[in-house]
């Protein structure tokens, strides 16, 4: 099987070369001690016997193989949706002020609904569909076709819908990453409308050119192949760039920088950013698209560059400001957990450890100074945390990866830098080039339209109410009640 | 009659509550509060940002008393809630006019 995806290469490597071991030492020994009472008693019917429990024993194995794998696909899926609620929910509703609390995890939660119909719709079919380089066809428009039976394009051992669904959790958390950036200060409805059309006009095509058939960065297609085993650049670049151009659209919040907009509930952002950690497993372990052991590399690459991340933040801002800070160590391992995000199923332990650290530096700087520097109101941090430890990732990815783990391009064939193959990194390079220019055209255009539609930001009365009163008509704390 | 106002840092409420108590005072009424004096604020930082607080919580006890008992009131207070250190607070005494309660209409030291 030619391998058509970066997210298939545990399916093409791991778990068929171990069926093919499993078939070849234990079969026979199983079929001797099975069939050797049927040839003395029954040599007539030897060979029919034969073929049938073959062929029997062969689905057996399959079976199991596609049962343990769909066990932790679904696992996974279910993790990522833990990501977006109440992970980020509660990670972005603790970063604002008391006011807008419901507006913030609302903004979150209503991607959940939103996404999951337009990509029963549309969405998977755009994204995963069968289409040009750019983009996918429609002919999985109403998911027409996504049935029981495993799609061999994208995952051979499991259930295409549980590929699509997913996949679904992915769209889902990618547009709410976004709602940071804007935080405290953009109308409901002109979010719902923005992010909907985003998912479709950004978040699709990038899925497809990275992760799509035929797409144009597909790791094992034939244009540039641009390595993302779980979306460095389709989620993080995407939303972090996303962010940061909404950011500058719609302007800073009423008395930024002057007023002090301190978190409301740090508890809460704590919490959140823990949920984000084990929903990460499915993120990036459920990446290898099966339970085998590259699933095993990426959970342990999730989990080192983590902790490494919350270590270098955390000494940063110790340095900087005298305290290390228990918001300064969540963000660290949140940038941390972005920026091993495309190398989590191609690298080592030990490089896990190294970007890891390299993001909890880096994001800690770009926050701390450079958005000081500019002077925009990127509220709760999406592009010094996304953006930017997303742009670190998909880079380092380049340097980082190795046949050892993922041999992509074949056995023994050098994948990134530290195998000798430099070029990767412009490989890697076209990816970010890429996922920046559609972040940065796709959200302009579209805040440009929902802004003449319905206009973007509550006015001035609404934001000094709050979202939470101004937007829903109720308040997230009510201590008299 | 007086009226004593003492504005406490909050970890002390529980010391002045039961020294009033002890004093032979029984009424009194809590505040949350925030506030300052000379000691402004400090410094907190959010993602590198530096934030003044000025404001600092603090709580507010108000009791009404005889006027004899206007020492030992102060002293209750005062041996509870110092530190030595800055932000301990402060005690206002004022002469009130009139006190009422509301279930019989019993009027000033009668009422309270």
């Amino acid at each position: 099987m030619r391998v058509l995806n970066t997210k298939l290469g545990s399916e093409d490597f791991m778990p068929s070369r171990c069926f093919k071991l499993l078939f070849l030492f234990i079969f026979p020994a199983h079929l001797a001690f099975a069939v050797a009472p049927a040839i003395s008693s029954h040599a007539a019917d030897q060979a029919p016997a034969t073929q049938a429990q073959i062929a029997a024993l062969q689905q057996a194995v399959q079976n199991a193989q596609s049962a343990g794998d769909n066990a932790w696909m679904l696992t996974s899926a279910a993790l990522v949706l833990l990501m977006t609620a109440p992970g980020l929910a509660l990670f972005y509703g603790g970063l604002v002020r008391r006011k807008n609390i419901l507006g913030t995890m609302m903004q979150s939660f209503s991607m959940i609904g939103l996404v999951t119909v337009l990509w029963a719709v549309v969405g998977y079919s755009l994204a995963f569909g069968h289409g040009n380089l750019f983009i996918g066809g429609f002919e999985h428009l109403f998911l027409r076709g996504v049935s029981l039976e495993p799609n061999t394009d994208y995952a051979a051992t499991i259930p295409e819908q549980t590929y699509m669904i997913y996949q679904l959790m992915f769209a889902i958390i990618t547009p709410a990453l976004i709602t940071g950036a804007f935080a405290e200060r953009m109308k409901f409805s002109s979010m719902a409308l923005f992010l909907s059309l985003w998912s479709l006009l950004v978040y699709c095509p990038m899925a497809h050119m990275v992760w799509g058939v035929g797409g144009l960065l597909n790791a094992t297609g034939n244009h540039i192949p641009s390595l993302d085993f779980a979306g460095g650049t389709v989620v993080h670049i995407t939303s972090g760039v996303s962010a940061l151009v909404c950011a500058l659209y719609l302007g800073k919040r009423i008395g930024y920088p002057h007023t002090a907009m301190t978190p409301h509930s740090l508890v809460l952002s704590f919490i959140g950013a823990c949920l984000l950690w084990v929903g990460w497993f499915g993120f990036n372990a459920g990446s290898a698209l099966g339970a085998g052991p590259l699933a095993t590399s990426a959970f342990v690459n999730t989990h080192f560059a983590t902790a490494t991340a919350a270590i270098g933040w955390t000494i940063f801002e110790w340095f900087h400001n005298g305290k290390p800070t228990a918001l300064g160590a969540i963000s660290g391992a949140v940038a941390g957990l972005v920026a091993i995000t495309p190398a989590s199923g191609f690298v080592q332990p030990m490089s896990a450890l190294l970007i890891g650290l390299a993001a909890g530096f880096f994001c800690s700087l770009m926050v701390f100074q450079v958005k000081t520097h500019f002077g925009y109101d990127d509220s709760l941090d999406a592009f010094g945390v996304h953006g930017a430890g997303g742009t670190l990732g998909a880079i380092l990815t380049g340097v980082f990866a190795s046949f050892v783990i993922n041999p992509i391009y074949g056995p023994g064939v050098p994948t990134g830098a530290i195998d000798g193959h430099w070029s990767q990194i412009l490989n890697q390079l076209a990816g970010v080039g890429i996922a920046w220019g559609i972040s940065i055209v796709g959200t302009l255009v579209l805040l440009f339209a929902v802004d003449k539609i319905l206009g973007l930001r509550v006015t001035p009365e609404h934001e000094s109410v709050g979202l939470d009163l101004s937007q829903h008509g109720e308040e997230g704390y009510d201590f008299n009640a | 009659m007086l009226k004593i106002e003492a504005v406490l840092q909050p970890s002390k409420l529980d010391a002045v509550k039961d020294a009033l108590l002890e004093a032979g005072i029984e009424g009194m009424t809590i505040l949350e509060a925030r506030g300052h004096g000379r000691q402004k604020g400090h410094t907190e930082f959010y993602r590198g940002r530096e934030y003044t607080v000025d404001l600092l919580p603090k709580v507010k006890i108000e009791i009404v008393i005889h006027d004899e008992l206007k020492e030992k009131a102060i002293q209750a207070i005062i041996s509870a809630a110092r530190t030595g250190r800055i932000g301990d607070g402060k005690i206002f005494v004022s002469r009130l006019d009139e006190a009422i309660r509301i279930r019989n209409d019993e009027r000033g030291e009668n009422a309270l």
